[in-house]
């Protein structure tokens, strides 16, 4: 029976990601203050700002790895806040992480095959993956679009820094991902993984829209729509990526801010 | 190029790695040595006398599959537990307390194969409970929690004496007879035992390549991502404590049909840790460590007191070899017995021959 506050929230229904008010509290310091975004489905957008801007708190306050302290988070109309990582995941969102958080002791394919079990039933099977397996199929796929098929066996600890970023945008792949955040995935990566990553990011489905904190300019304006300044942790700023780059207060205190 | 899309297509040879992956489980049916052990193992009647056969062997199982449960639980899923032999201690009392003993005024009477499946039902129960107790918890917490959870037991069974029987225990346990067999006798036991151990063995070494016991180890190494891929890890974590205790409790009916009594020293603090001894000295990343670990344990308890006394030494002093042995096993090889072996292996082998890395970790 459909009660009159799911009716209200389906008006939302239109944004993939909706934040309204996320405050996030470290002890007295506020990593988060009062933000407010929307996002449509399919739309990608970049999240700028200087270190210690709230970027990466965004990203945990939207995936529950740490929940927000006031506010709400709608994913595709359904009010999540309150959801665990898992819930939040198996609606369709994805992250990365800043720094690679993989499962060292496991294959590339292991690691894969787990991502794509994650998000399907069957997470508790006792049984071995039989050699039709559908999700082996899934994780060979995503193992040979990062280009680490020649690597699949061996365990990630051997893995150069390169072929782990890789691994972990592969991750964030598994399943039917609607909407995906990475958090710089393109740190650490010379300039030729730099643009294989530019062409993963750029090749994927219309539907899948995503958030992407960059610092590298070059990546992040070439796959993106629109940007979104932060600072402070408050949103600055939000527009198209000329007029981003283009804004004197912005280059006063990102682009600029760097040389002080 | 699209990355989704291709996760649905056919890609060059699938189904030649789900082979490599069915086949990588069972290394051992390409492995002459783990042929000989079984053969051995399976004649062992013929050439061991009974004090061999149920003193040293049949001990050395049953330890070992206890062992087990905490390799599985620290080795798979990173929760050291200190709390499995308590686990089986428990499933051992609830056989003799359902099942028929000496001490009629405590004992319901149940035949052996209703009094069996419910001592494991119970001793399952509780150990999930202890787990998903334990799970709020990581590390040195954990390790506190189990241990606490032992020792309570182990204090509780001495002053309750209305189900346990105080610190005398339940004497007296009767075993299995059927098909004109007396299950209990040297010979049959030892197949019992071994059948136990060797489906314990199996069913570990199979379910860590499952997607189970692969997510179990994806929460030994990343909790946080486990949850960023859509898992549930607290959950997978009191499973692992789940199959742990079925396990634990399986070892725990074949002690008190061995002893044929329970008692509360056979639960006691000391007792938990040498089970952590046992997994700790044959190697927690492969089930066939803490059998290696056991084996050694018992021959050390059994022969060092001779060994002692001949050379002119306290004969009581046979815990001080065992823990010297386990000092010195430490502080060669984080991993046990088995890593001193497989480093023996590796170092004994032509250099193009060597594997990338064997399962497990680092």
């Amino acid at each position: 029976m459909d009660s009159v506050a799911q009716r209200l929230s389906a008006v939302g229904a239109g944004a993939a990601l909706e934040l309204r008010g996320v405050t996030r509290l470290f002890g007295a310091l506020a990593a988060l203050t009062d933000v407010t975004i929307t996002v449509r489905p399919g739309e990608r957008r970049a999240v700028l700002g200087s270190n210690g801007a709230g970027k990466t708190t965004l990203f945990n306050c939207i995936t529950g790895d740490f929940p927000p302290t006031s506010g709400t988070i709608r994913f595709f109309g359904e009010d999540v806040t309150h959801f665990p990582p898992y819930e939040r995941i198996r609606r369709g969102l994805r992250r990365t992480y800043q720094i690679s958080a993989l499962f060292p002791g496991l294959t590339v394919q292991d690691n894969v095959y787990l991502a794509c079990r994650g998000v399907s039933r069957g997470r508790f099977s006792f049984l071995r993956p039989t050699q039709n397996d559908a999700l082996m199929h899934a994780a060979d796929g995503l193992v040979q679009a990062v280009h680490l098929t020649a690597v699949k066996d061996q365990r990630v600890a051997e893995l150069a820094h390169g072929q782990q970023r890789q691994l972990e945008i592969a991750l964030a792949l598994a399943g039917a991902p609607r909407f995906v955040l990475f958090d710089e995935p393109a740190a650490g990566l010379s300039p030729t993984e730099r643009a294989e990553l530019v062409e993963i990011l750029t090749s994927l489905p219309a539907h899948i829209g995503y958030i992407i904190i960059e610092h590298d300019m070059d990546v992040a304006l070439r796959v993106v729509e629109s940007v979104t300044m932060m600072h402070n942790g408050r949103i600055f700023k939000e527009g198209l990526p000329e007029e981003i780059q283009s804004d004197p207060e912005v280059q006063e205190l990102y682009l600029g801010g760097g040389h002080e | 190029m699209s990355v989704t899309h291709d996760a649905r297509i056919q890609v060059r040879s699938p189904a030649s790695s789900a082979q490599r992956r069915v086949a990588r489980g069972w290394p051992d049916l390409n492995n002459p040595a783990a042929w000989i052990v079984a053969v051995i193992l399976l004649i062992m009647p013929l050439i061991a006398n009974g004090f061999f056969l149920i003193e040293i062997f049949a001990t050395t199982l049953m330890l070992g599959t206890i062992a087990l449960s905490l390799m599985f639980l620290a080795g798979y899923g990173g929760m050291v537990s200190l709390m499995q032999l308590t686990i089986a201690g428990f499933c051992a009392y609830m056989v003799a307390v359902f099942g028929v003993s000496g001490n009629a005024n405590i004992s319901l009477g149940w035949p052996w194969w209703l009094a069996v499946p419910m001592a494991l039902t119970l001793a399952t129960i509780f150990g999930t409970l202890g787990g998903a107790l334990a799970v709020r918890t990581e590390g040195i917490y954990t390790i506190m929690i189990t241990l606490a959870i032992g020792a309570a037991f182990y204090y509780f069974t001495n002053q309750n004496w209305a189900i346990f029987n105080g610190h005398t225990g339940i004497n007296n346990v009767a075993t299995p007879h059927f098909w004109g067999v007396d299950w209990r006798s040297d010979i049959p036991f030892y197949y019992v035992v071994l059948a136990v151990a060797a489906l314990c063995y199996f069913a570990v070494d199979y379910i860590s390549c499952a997607p189970f016991g692969l997510a179990l180890q994806g929460v030994r190494d990343n909790p946080r991502r486990m949850a960023a891929l859509g898992f549930n890890v607290n959950a997978h974590r009191v499973a692992a404590y789940a199959v742990a205790s079925f396990i634990a409790g399986l070892a725990g009916v074949l002690q008190v049909w061995n002893y044929r009594q329970i008692s509360p020293g056979s639960v006691s603090v000391g007792a938990c840790i040498d089970i952590l001894i046992i997994a700790i000295v044959g190697g927690i990343t492969r089930p066939i460590g803490p059998y290696i670990g056991a084996l050694v344990f018992v021959l050390l308890r059994t022969f060092a007191l001779d060994f002692l006394v001949k050379i002119g030494l306290d004969g009581n002093r046979f815990r001080l070899l065992i823990g010297l042995g386990f000092l010195a096993i430490v502080f060669w090889s984080s991993d046990g017995v088995i890593g001193l072996w497989q480093r023996w292996r590796q170092s004994h082998r032509p250099q193009s021959d060597r594997p990338g890395g064997g399962r497990g970790h680092g």
